[in-house]
């Protein structure tokens, strides 16, 4: 019962201490969460059912339309919800994984290691990265896990130069000296004393670079090369019914909103955080 | 100011500040909080007040609120500030601006910081006359090189032209002085302006204060935590003590008799002094380091031909200036820096040069104590973590012979075992000192090297750290190899002393010996530089330094 208990109460006064804007994006994140991992059962009708005709307008069985397919428009923002974030956070725990063991290392290590490190993040950097997963993506093929390990590979290079520069800082103070001379490992010195200094910092850029990979996925999907049909996903909603438009018909604008809206929230939440950890006092 | 007949000014002995009832407040986390309770104070003209107290008693606040000015965080409450008359409280912003810099001087302890190293220093001096419409800019450089001169710094004529970063501190600690006259201010400010610098780097720019403050007859606050240092400078001082005013008086008068207890705690710093070990130096030899050079890249040598041991139970105390290669030497026997040249021998046996190719037992062994215990505890750990790690990584201790043996160490370090939980930021300065102490122990060394391990602490603090150090290694025959440049501490802690200068031994031997005349010319510099309670000492090093032509 504790443990449980623990966390709920630091939550609690977590929330107390923030401000207003942080608690809408808080609000916004956990409503979308909660849709997706529930979508199964709060989704009126099947993820590709079809229900009705070709954008149909809004009524008491389908709430938000019907889609290009006439498929239900809320059903799929519902199924979207969970493909996309579900793909988004994959990406970036996984491009943070890569990007902070890679810069941890190079600081740490320094040298030729640091060296070679980071002209290969150079280079990388120097192709803009929607061209760069374009043209992998048409050459590896669009299933999901390519997609993951493309994004996350492209992506870490980002988190790469933050987390170097962050622990370049940490690496020449002298608790991570005393690690060394007592024979510590190169991992448990980057684990232990460097990771937890470095910790702030990386989650602020953590809830930025999620936004950015949800952005990126739904722009490769709009242009075809993210999530496949008939797998639902927020930006290739947009892309498929984008000739609704032409007819006077909302219907694209629907699944472009949903994108704004938590992309607003998760900054709205890591601008709260970035305030918290930056160390700087509010002036009295 | 100390010596009379130069202040035949006509205007010495006018009242240049009133400070009444001035109480000052900070920001903490529950509201406005009282740190410098109502104090009142005047100074005339030509005179020199001290301010002395441990950090945190509110002493360079009550400095800074003498010009108007609070930091960020903290206000001042209530009471009148009277600069020549005028009322600083209430004065405008553009007003005080007017005469900050003009007619009330700062010197801050850390000149390296207070410079802008994009400037140079000639641009920086120029810059307050020219604002302030004293004089112009080609006035100003022709005072700035006259000023450089009379504060002792080399090549005064060109010095001006380099950045900070090209002068030694004491030099840019002059520079700053020298800047703070530029004006002909009625008040200067110091704050801690030696506490950084080396003995004998520090008495150079105590004469320059000295200098400059009977130049411009001027008022000045001296703020310190250095009795011995205060004792030279002030004619009045005052004590303070978690922002309260302990005791004032006469300098010479409060320093003969003290009325106070915790003044005279503060004079009787600096007296522990250690019994001499009992050690066999040629049998029981720990470190043995012979021949060793040391350098950084391909470029500069740091270390020459260096040899030095320690034997079982004794303390060997490395002296000299920054610069003189101690820590260097520190480095290079932890394994941090290979040696070029030469063997570093842990008994009996050749250490590998890096610590990457040590053993884990070599390592156990051979244990550091740091100067910042700030930096030398990792801020995110708690103290369970910090003194477990060793026990666990070298001892394969279990969770409860852990916990058990933790208690046991902060018993030993004299700390409540309830710290355990605590992290870093929630213990004082001496406190984490006594934990990294315990982190040593923790491994069961032979040998530990303190790297200046007291220079970041109040006095009253140190003390009680080398007292703490003394005990230790009596109980647990340790080695210590005492790397500083206070000679006090040496005084304190060593059973032999190493006096280093330039990367090369220049001296050593036996604490009696080497403290006893005839001394090596350069161990006599270092030792008649280290300041002393009696008010007089200055006077008497400058003429005896005039007398055999080595001051500068």
């Amino acid at each position: 019962m504790n443990a449980l208990v623990a966390p709920v109460s630091a939550f609690g006064s977590l929330w107390r201490s923030a401000p207003v804007s942080a608690k809408v994006g808080i609000v916004i994140v956990f409503l979308w969460i909660f849709i997706g991992l529930f979508a199964g059962v709060i989704a009126p009708y099947g993820e590709t059912e079809v229900v009705g005709s070709v954008w149909q307008e809004w009524s008491a069985e389908t709430m938000l339309g019907t889609d290009q397919l006439g498929r239900d428009l809320l059903t799929r923002i519902i199924y979207g919800a969970r493909n996309t974030i579900f793909i988004a956070l994959l990406t970036t725990v996984l491009s943070f994984f890569i990007g902070i063991t890679s810069g941890f290392m190079a600081a740490a290590l320094g040298g030729w290691t640091d060296q070679l490190l980071s002209r290969i993040v150079d280079i990388l950097l120097s192709i803009p990265i929607l061209i760069f997963s374009l043209m992998l993506l048409s050459v590896l093929g669009t299933s999901v896990p390519v997609l993951i390990i493309v994004l996350a590979m492209l992506d870490s290079t980002r988190v790469f130069r933050l987390a170097r520069s962050v622990s370049m800082d940490i690496v020449v103070m002298d608790y991570v000296e005393v690690a060394r001379l007592r024979g510590e490992k190169l991992w448990w010195i980057m684990r232990r004393e460097i990771l937890p200094n470095a910790v702030a910092p990386l989650i602020a850029e953590f809830g930025l670079r999620f936004c950015f990979v949800f952005l990126l996925i739904s722009a490769l999907s709009f242009l075809g090369l993210g999530l496949q049909p008939p797998t639902a996903d927020w930006g290739s909603m947009v892309r498929e019914n984008a000739g609704a438009i032409s007819f006077g018909i909302l219907t694209p604008l629907i699944p472009a909103l949903a994108i704004a809206s938590l992309t607003i929230g998760v900054n709205l939440v890591v601008d709260w955080m970035l305030h918290k950890t930056s160390g700087l006092r509010d002036e009295v | 100011m100390k010596s009379d007949g130069t202040n035949s000014n006509a205007r010495t002995g006018e009242t240049i500040l009133d400070m009444r009832n001035v109480c000052i407040e900070g920001y903490g986390e529950d509201g406005w909080k009282t740190i410098v309770e109502p104090i009142s104070f005047q100074l005339k003209r030509g005179e020199v007040l001290g301010l002395i107290g441990e950090s945190g008693a509110g002493k360079s606040t009550l400095g800074l609120s003498a010009m108007g000015f609070s930091r960020g965080g903290c206000r001042i409450s209530e009471g009148e500030i009277f600069f020549d008359g005028m009322d600083l409280r209430k004065a405008s912003e553009t007003q005080l601006r007017d005469l900050r810099g003009a007619r009330i001087a700062y010197v801050a302890q850390s000149a390296a910081a207070s410079f802008n190293p994009a400037y140079r220093l000639l641009d920086q001096f120029v810059e307050a006359p020219v604002l302030h419409g004293v004089s112009n800019a080609r006035d100003a450089s022709q005072s700035a090189v006259r000023l450089y001169g009379e504060m002792n710094l080399p090549e005064p004529e060109t010095i001006g032209f380099r950045y900070p970063h090209q002068v030694s501190g004491g030099q840019l600690q002059r520079a700053m002085i020298a800047m703070a006259m530029s004006c002909k201010p009625d008040l200067i400010i110091f704050d801690e302006p030696t506490t950084a610098l080396d003995v004998t780097t520090q008495i150079q720019v105590l004469i320059a204060i000295r200098k400059a403050i009977e130049a411009a007859n001027a008022a000045a606050i001296y703020v310190t935590h250095d009795l011995a240092v205060v004792a030279q400078m002030a004619d009045r001082i005052m004590v303070l003590r978690h922002g309260r005013l302990v005791e004032e008086g006469e300098a010479r008068s409060l320093l003969a008799a003290p009325k106070q207890e915790y003044t005279r705690q503060l004079l009787n710093v600096r007296t522990e002094r250690k019994e001499p070990a009992q050690v066999d130096r040629e049998k029981d030899m720990v470190l043995r380091v012979r021949g060793i050079s040391a350098r950084y890249g391909k470029g500069v040598r740091v270390l020459e031909n260096v040899s030095v041991d320690v034997a079982r139970g004794e303390t060997v105390a490395v002296v000299g200036e920054s610069g003189s290669g101690k820590s260097t030497l520190a480095r290079v026997i932890t394994g941090l820096l290979p040696p070029y040249e030469g063997e570093v021998a842990f008994q009996g046996e050749e250490l590998a040069g890096s610590f990457a190719e040590r053993s884990k037992q070599d390592l156990r062994q051979l244990q550091m104590i740091y100067q910042m215990p700030d930096v030398a505890l990792n801020p995110r750990q708690r103290i369970s973590e910090i003194l477990g790690r060793p026990l666990r990584f070298y001892l394969g201790m279990n969770q409860a012979s852990c916990r058990e043996r933790i208690d046991e160490l902060l018993r030993e370090v004299e700390l409540p075992e309830s710290y355990a939980e605590r992290f870093p930021y929630e213990l004082s300065g001496g406190e984490k000192q006594r934990i990294c102490i315990a982190r040593a122990l923790a491994a069961e060394p032979r040998l530990i090297i303190c790297d200046e391990v007291t220079s970041a602490l109040d006095q009253l603090v140190s003390e009680d750290i080398l007292k703490l150090l003394n005990r230790l290694q009596k109980t647990l025959g340790l080695s210590y190899l005492f790397i500083t440049h206070d000679l006090a501490t040496v005084k304190a802690v060593a059973d032999r002393i190493v006096v280093m200068l330039q990367g090369c031994v220049v001296e050593q031997g036996e604490k009696d010996e080497m403290l006893r005349p005839p001394h090596h010319e350069y161990t006599e510099l270092l030792l008649s530089s280290v300041p002393e309670m009696d008010p007089d000492w200055l006077d008497r090093v400058t003429a005896d330094r005039a007398a055999s032509g080595r001051l500068g």
